[in-house]
C-alpha cells in the first residue's frame, strides 16, 4: 500500500469551486439518468413532432405556434418540478443531502448548484425545442427578455413546488406524486389542448394552475401581439413566494 | 491527559415518547482513538448525531472543538469528517450512479488542501472499481469509499460510526491499520463499534453507554480493573439486562 500523510490540513475551498463541483456532479447525475431524459428531452420533443403533424386535436392554426409555447412549459415542468423533486426525494432518503451538511458545502451552496443545474439542462431543452419548432414552421415573435423572465419565474415556481414535495414526502410517495402532477398538469394546464376546452368555472381554477400561466404567457409574448400578460407574471410569482415559503419552512433534510 | 476534542455533558434526547439518550457524558482526547461501546440501540449513533450538529439535544451540552456543532460554519465542518454508518442503513449519504472516483472528487473540491484522489485510492484499494456506481460496489467496498470521503479533505478529528461492520478479516486489519496511521498522523479518531477486540487493539479511551448512559469509561486497562478482565466481560457485566 502507497504511504499517505493523512497529517490534518482541514481548509474549506472557496465556495465558488465547491459549488462548480456539485453543479458538475448534479448535471452529470441528471444527465446519466435515463428516466430523467425521457422526462425532460424525449417527452417533450415527441410531443411538439406528434401534436404538430396528427391531427390529434382540434388546435388553433398554426399548430405549431400554438404547441411551442406550451412544450416549452412542459419542459421547464419536466426539469424543475418533476425531475428536481425525484432526484431530490431520493437524495433524502439516501442519506446524501445528509452527508453533504457535514462537509464545507453550505446548504445555500447546495441549492445554487441544484438551481444551476438545472438551468443548464433547461438551456439545453430550450435550444433542442426551438430548432425542432423552427423545423416544423413555427415564426416565434415577441421579445427574448419577456420569455426569459417567464421562463426563470416559471422555473423558481416549479423548483420551490418540487423541493416543498421532495422534503415533505418519503421518496417513493415523491416519486409517485411528481408524475402524477406531472400528468395532470401536462393535461389541465394548457399545454397541448387549449384550456377554451374546458367550461367557465374550470377554466377560471385551471388558469390559475403554475403550469398554465407559464404556457398561458409565452404563448402571448411569442404571438404577434408580443404581449406579456401580467397576471401569468403575478400567479407565477405567488407559487414562488408561497411554495418558497413553504418550502424553507417545512423542508426536512433527512 | 491532553486536551479535549469532544465533551459531552449531561446530554438528553428523545425522539417522540422514546428516550435515546438519559444523562450521557463523556469526553474524546485529542489526537487518541476512542471507542464509542453499546448494545444496539444503546444510543451510540445518537451520540455522534449530536457531535456532528446532525442532532440538537433536548438538555445538556456538546463541545467538539471548541464548539457547539449546531452553531459552526464551513470551517468547523472542514476540521471534522463524518463517516455515517452504512451497513443496515440504506442511507450512506453517496449517491448510488455516482462513480468512486467522482464521488471522492467531488468531496475533495470541498477542501483546499485534499489528499490526492488517486493516492487514497490507492492506498484503501479502491483503484480497482474507481470507474465503479457506488450500487455496484460490495459492502466491503462501500465502507472503504465511505471512509475515503470522510478522509479526502484532510480533517483532524474524525466521527466513524461503525466503520468495521459487514468487513472481512483482511479488510478489517487493513482498515485498525490505517486507524493507527490516522493517530500517529495526529488525526482525533472517535468511533463507534459492536466488536470488543476492535476496541482493545484499537482504542486509547473506552467509552461504555447503556440505555441512554455512560455506564464506564478509560482505557482498557483501567476497565479491566486488578483482576485483569476481559473488555468483552466488563462489558457483558454492564450492560446485561435481567432477562
Amino acid at each position: 500500500m502507497t504511504a499517505l500523510d493523512f497529517t490534518p490540513a482541514p481548509a474549506a475551498a472557496p465556495v465558488l469551486r465547491q459549488v462548480g463541483a456539485q453543479t458538475r456532479m448534479e448535471l452529470r447525475l441528471l444527465l446519466r439518468n435515463g428516466e430523467q431524459l425521457l422526462l425532460t428531452i424525449v417527452i417533450p420533443t415527441l410531443l411538439l413532432l406528434v401534436f404538430a403533424k396528427a391531427p390529434i386535436a382540434d388546435l388553433p392554426k398554426p399548430r405549431v405556434d400554438f404547441l411551442v409555447p406550451g412544450v416549452l412549459a412542459l419542459a421547464v415542468m419536466s426539469t424543475a418540478f418533476t425531475g428536481q423533486a425525484i432526484a431530490t426525494g431520493f437524495e433524502r432518503r439516501y442519506g446524501v443531502l445528509r452527508r453533504l451538511a457535514t462537509t464545507p458545502l453550505p446548504r445555500a451552496g447546495l441549492l445554487a448548484a441544484k438551481t444551476t443545474a438545472v438551468l443548464a439542462v433547461e438551456v439545453l431543452q430550450v435550444a433542442l425545442l426551438v430548432i425542432v419548432g423552427l423545423a416544423l414552421g413555427w415564426s416565434p415573435h415577441g421579445s427574448a427578455a419577456d420569455v426569459a423572465l417567464l421562463l426563470v419565474l416559471g422555473t423558481v415556481a416549479f423548483s420551490t413546488l418540487g423541493l416543498l414535495m421532495a422534503g415533505t414526502l418519503r421518496a417513493e410517495a415523491t416519486l409517485a406524486a411528481a408524475n402524477l402532477v406531472y400528468l395532470l398538469l401536462l393535461v389541465l394546464g394548457g399545454v397541448a389542448f387549449p384550456l377554451s376546452d374546458f367550461g367557465g368555472g374550470v377554466r377560471h381554477v385551471l388558469e390559475l394552475l403554475p403550469i398554465a400561466a407559464l404556457t398561458d404567457g409565452l404563448r402571448a409574448s411569442l404571438s404577434t401581439s408580443a404581449s406579456l400578460p401580467l397576471h401569468d407574471v403575478v400567479t407565477l410569482c405567488v407559487w414562488a413566494v408561497v411554495t418558497g415559503v413553504l418550502a424553507a419552512r417545512l423542508f426536512r433534510w433527512e | 491527559m491532553s486536551s479535549v476534542a469532544v465533551e459531552v455533558r449531561d446530554v438528553h434526547k428523545a425522539y417522540g415518547d422514546t428516550r435515546a439518550l438519559a444523562g450521557l457524558s463523556w469526553q474524546a482526547p485529542e489526537g487518541a482513538i476512542t471507542a464509542v461501546l453499546g448494545r444496539n440501540g444503546a444510543g451510540k449513533t445518537t451520540a455522534v448525531g449530536l457531535c456532528t450538529g446532525r442532532l440538537r439535544p433536548d438538555q445538556g451540552s456538546v463541545t467538539v472543538l471548541g464548539a457547539d456543532p449546531r452553531q459552526t460554519g464551513a470551517a468547523w465542518r472542514a476540521r471534522v469528517g463524518v463517516m455515517p454508518q452504512i451497513a443496515g442503513s440504506g442511507a450512506a449519504g453517496v449517491y448510488p450512479s455516482a462513480r468512486v472516483r467522482e464521488a471522492l472528487a467531488l468531496f475533495s473540491a470541498f477542501a483546499a488542501q485534499p489528499l490526492p484522489v488517486d493516492s487514497l485510492l490507492e492506498r484503501l484499494d479502491l483503484t480497482g472499481v474507481a470507474g465503479k456506481p457506488w450500487r455496484r460496489l460490495s459492502g466491503g467496498e462501500q465502507q472503504r469509499v465511505s471512509l475515503a470521503l470522510t478522509l479526502v479533505g484532510r480533517p483532524e478529528l474524525v466521527f466513524l460510526d461503525e466503520p468495521s461492520a459487514g468487513l472481512d478479516l483482511h479488510a478489517r486489519l487493513s482498515m485498525w491499520e490505517l486507524l493507527e496511521e490516522l493517530r500517529a498522523s495526529g488525526v482525533t479518531v472517535v468511533l463507534t463499534t459492536h466488536t470488543m477486540e476492535e476496541a482493545e487493539r484499537l482504542a486509547d479511551h473506552v467509552v461504555v453507554i447503556d440505555r441512554g448512559r455512560t455506564v464506564a469509561a478509560g482505557t482498557v486497562a483501567e476497565l479491566a480493573g486488578n483482576d485483569r478482565r476481559s473488555l468483552q466481560d466488563v462489558f457483558l457485566e454492564l450492560t446485561s439486562r435481567p432477562t
